[in-house]
């Protein structure tokens, strides 16, 4: 009796064990809370473009991925629960969403021997891989983005902003603090005031900041919102009429949520980004022909070429390049998160193969390394258009300001590693 | 006269006008209280509620179209038709009643006689709930609100004030609306209560539930009332609010804005829910631009409790609340 019983519980055991080997990617999504409207549609391009790469590639390199989603509201503690409930079905990466579930996951992922990929958000000097062994967040980071948004202005000013006034209307929070650093050295390098405005959580009143604007006039106005944050800021902004066009927002700042309830008044305002807008690929063919059309999508399919949903569509692209190249340097198609962190350390994107993948001039060629785990830095500034209602690039993606980023990252990376007692790695 | 005191009188007229949409949001919480003696944590969520209901009705939103399609596999999102502006808020009334009568028949009924703070917990609990239902029910995107309100600078007062003090002040169309609407609302509100048999009604529930069962009077039917105009009120701030920042999760989030108007203003009070609005608005406003500056800004949160809590050191009951008295 007892060994038939054993004998039905191997059996039990073997059969609802993994049968066959998959990829997997934890998907650490909000779809629930304040901010879902901007975490459904991120979540649903990171899902669609694995389910795409299964429905017409069979996986990556013949491998099925399997995402697991785990809700986290954009709450540090359920992210972090999150985490340590995926990280044993064999996770190969994790992309949190957030800032504040990012700093908690980094020394956790670190131990665990598990990568992560915070792409335009998180801890910046991450970027210094030579400490931070884990985390990576190409192509683009907070400074270079405060960067980006200067050089922008730069252009647009002949080369000279002295003399200038640029408001920063920022969410008073750690994330929101990030570019003032960057945006204070840069003052200092080019003479531009800088005026720092915060907004209180969560933004839904703030007369006070703009009634300020319209006493100061500054000559540009920066933001680094969230939320409703955003779509308050933009019909302040109308109110007081200020020049859309002198209104530049960094890329959480940027999607349609941002600008589509205050209608018409928000024509002609400006966001930084890391990625191209739009559904104008090849690759949204096959998205439409192998997911959306098949019922396979995993929202309605109306947040196909979003701005968010892009951007989800481009982190799971990178996180699916990774894994090839992870596959390619361990010769092995069923890689682990060791494998994963390699393939994402030798990481190189180029154009042609953006092209090949059907998402030609989507994203900026880049290449990551031992010592750079943050990519060429190269940043792009996209406009609303309030008739089409849709965005569109109006600067190509260009270099940002590693004379001053640099010293930044590598003091605060060495504050890091001290603190830590890291070793540089590289 | 000195352009910084020309500044602050726009700052004091534009917290004057963030006062009253702060009101707004109390005015439901005071209702509710008044009636029942329950802080009604629910509130906020009503109104995010209430506007989410106002836009899917207006666009012809095909409420649950997502488990609908889930469930049967369709693809329904919109009915194909939209619903005027007047009748949609009228249908969301409807709504709002129908959820009163089953806050009432569903929640409340069963706690008659528990003690204040149970009742407290079951509105968490409702809030959490409609929260959930609301994203189920309509979505949770981004929806634009567009029931024909005005909105941007005035540029009569800007060009009246150019002409006094040389510099035009910003007032927003849709703030001096939003002033209207409340000032009417709270005339309607103290006529109902003191004029009508309901109101008066409403009153007796107020002062003694007992003496108010011994005469007659129907606990429920006054209950649903209050509820169902707590609802109207929501609606109200909700319109306001979403037409100012889209309506979103976050519009939940407005009442934390009405917290400290209740404790200065009282929880008993509809006039003390407009002057504690009023004198909020006021001083956080003048606080951000008179301190802001010296203290890295963003002062408007933590300073409108500060005052409340002062305000509350020195008369507990709030400026408009009833002192209770009892006597042993």
């Amino acid at each position: 009796m007892k060994l038939k019983l054993a004998t039905v519980a191997l059996g039990a055991a073997l059969a609802a064990g993994p049968v066959m080997a998959d990829l997997v990617f934890p998907s650490l999504s909000y779809r629930t809370g304040p901010y879902a409207a901007s975490g459904i549609p991120f979540a649903d391009g990171y899902a669609d473009y694995f389910t795409l790469l299964n429905e017409r590639d069979g996986g990556i390199g013949g491998v099925p991925i399997r995402v697991v989603e785990c809700e986290t509201g954009y709450n540090t503690e359920k992210g972090v629960e999150c985490y340590e409930s995926t990280k044993g079905e064999g996770a190969l990466l994790y992309q949190p969403l957030s800032t504040g579930i990012t700093y908690q996951l980094i020394p956790k992922t670190t131990a665990d021997g598990i990568p992560m990929h915070t792409m335009g958000y998180g801890r910046t000097s991450a970027k210094n891989g030579s400490v931070f062994s884990h985390t990576f967040n190409y192509p683009a980071n907070y400074w270079d983005g405060a960067s980006g948004a200067i050089n922008y202005l730069l252009e647009e000013n002949g080369g000279d902003l002295s003399g200038k006034k640029i408001a920063l209307v920022y969410h008073n929070s750690a994330y929101g603090k990030e570019p003032i650093r960057t945006l204070e050295e840069l003052s200092k390098k080019h003479g531009f005031e800088l005026v720092a405005l915060p907004v209180d959580h969560p933004g839904q009143e703030q007369k006070s900041q703009w009634l300020q604007i319209r006493r100061d006039r500054p000559d540009f106005v920066l933001m680094w919102g969230w939320g409703v944050m955003n779509q308050v800021a933009v019909q302040e902004a109308a109110n007081i009429r200020y020049p859309m066009e002198n209104f530049i927002g960094i890329w959480w700042s940027g999607s349609e949520n941002d600008v589509l309830p205050a209608g018409e008044a928000a024509n002609g305002y400006k966001a930084l980004t890391f990625h191209n807008v739009g559904s104008d690929y090849p690759l949204y063919d096959d998205l439409q022909k192998y997911v959306v059309d098949s019922g396979k999508a995993a929202g309605a399919g109306d947040q196909v070429g979003s701005v968010l949903y892009n951007r989800g569509i481009y982190a799971a692209m990178l996180a699916a390049e990774a894994a090839r190249k992870a596959q390619e340097i361990s010769g092995n198609a069923d890689i682990t998160a060791a494998d994963m962190r390699d393939g994402m350390e030798a990481l190189e994107i180029t154009e042609a193969r953006m092209a090949e993948l059907g998402l030609p001039n989507f994203g900026p060629a880049f290449s990551v390394s031992c010592e750079n785990h943050g990519g060429d830095a190269l940043v792009g500034v996209t406009q609303w258009d309030a008739a089409s209602k849709t965005w569109s690039m109006i600067s190509e993606f260009k270099p940002t300001d590693s004379d001053v980023i640099g010293p930044l990252i590598a003091e605060d990376s060495g504050n890091y590693a001290s603190e830590n007692n890291i070793e540089p790695r590289c | 006269m000195p352009e910084q005191l020309v500044f602050a009188m726009e700052v004091i007229l534009n917290g004057l006008m963030a006062g009253v949409l702060y009101a707004l949001v109390a005015l439901g919480f005071v209702l509710i209280y008044k009636a029942s003696g329950i802080f009604n944590y629910a509130q906020g969520v009503m109104a995010l509620f209430a506007a989410m209901t106002l836009v899917g009705i207006m666009n012809g939103q095909v409420p649950f179209a997502h488990l609908i399609n889930a469930t049967f596999g369709t693809h329904i999102h919109y009915f194909g038709w939209n619903v005027p502006a007047l009748l949609a808020i009228l249908l969301t009334m409807a709504v709002m009643v129908f959820l009163a009568w089953a806050v009432q028949r569903f929640v409340m009924r069963h706690l008659v006689g528990q003690e204040p703070i149970i009742l407290f917990m079951a509105t968490i609990g409702l809030a959490y709930f409609l929260e959930g239902v609301a994203d189920l029910m309509w979505g949770s995107e981004i929806k634009t609100l567009d029931v024909g309100l005005p909105q941007g600078i005035n540029l009569s007062i800007d060009e009246a004030t150019f002409n006094i003090f040389g510099y035009g002040f910003f007032i927003d169309n849709l703030d001096i609306v939003a002033t209207v609407i409340a000032a009417l609302l709270v005339a309607g509100l103290v006529a109902f209560s003191q004029y009508t048999k309901q109101g008066r009604a409403m009153r007796a529930v107020a002062d003694d539930h007992q003496a108010a069962l011994s005469v007659g009077i129907s606990l429920n039917f006054i209950w649903i009332m209050v509820w169902s105009v707590a609802g109207f009120v929501a609606l109200v701030a909700g319109i306001m609010w979403g037409t100012k920042s889209g309506v979103q999760f976050s519009l939940s989030l407005i009442a934390l804005k009405a917290l400290p108007v209740l404790m200065l203003g009282g929880f008993t009070s509809i006039p003390g829910a407009i002057v504690g609005g009023l004198i909020i608005g006021v001083g956080e406003k003048l606080f951000e631009f008179a301190v802001g500056p010296l203290v890295g800004g963003a002062t408007e949160n933590w300073f409108a409790y500060v005052l409340a809590l002062i305000f509350l050191v020195f008369r507990p009951q709030g400026l408009f609340g009833e002192k209770i008295i009892e006597r042993v």
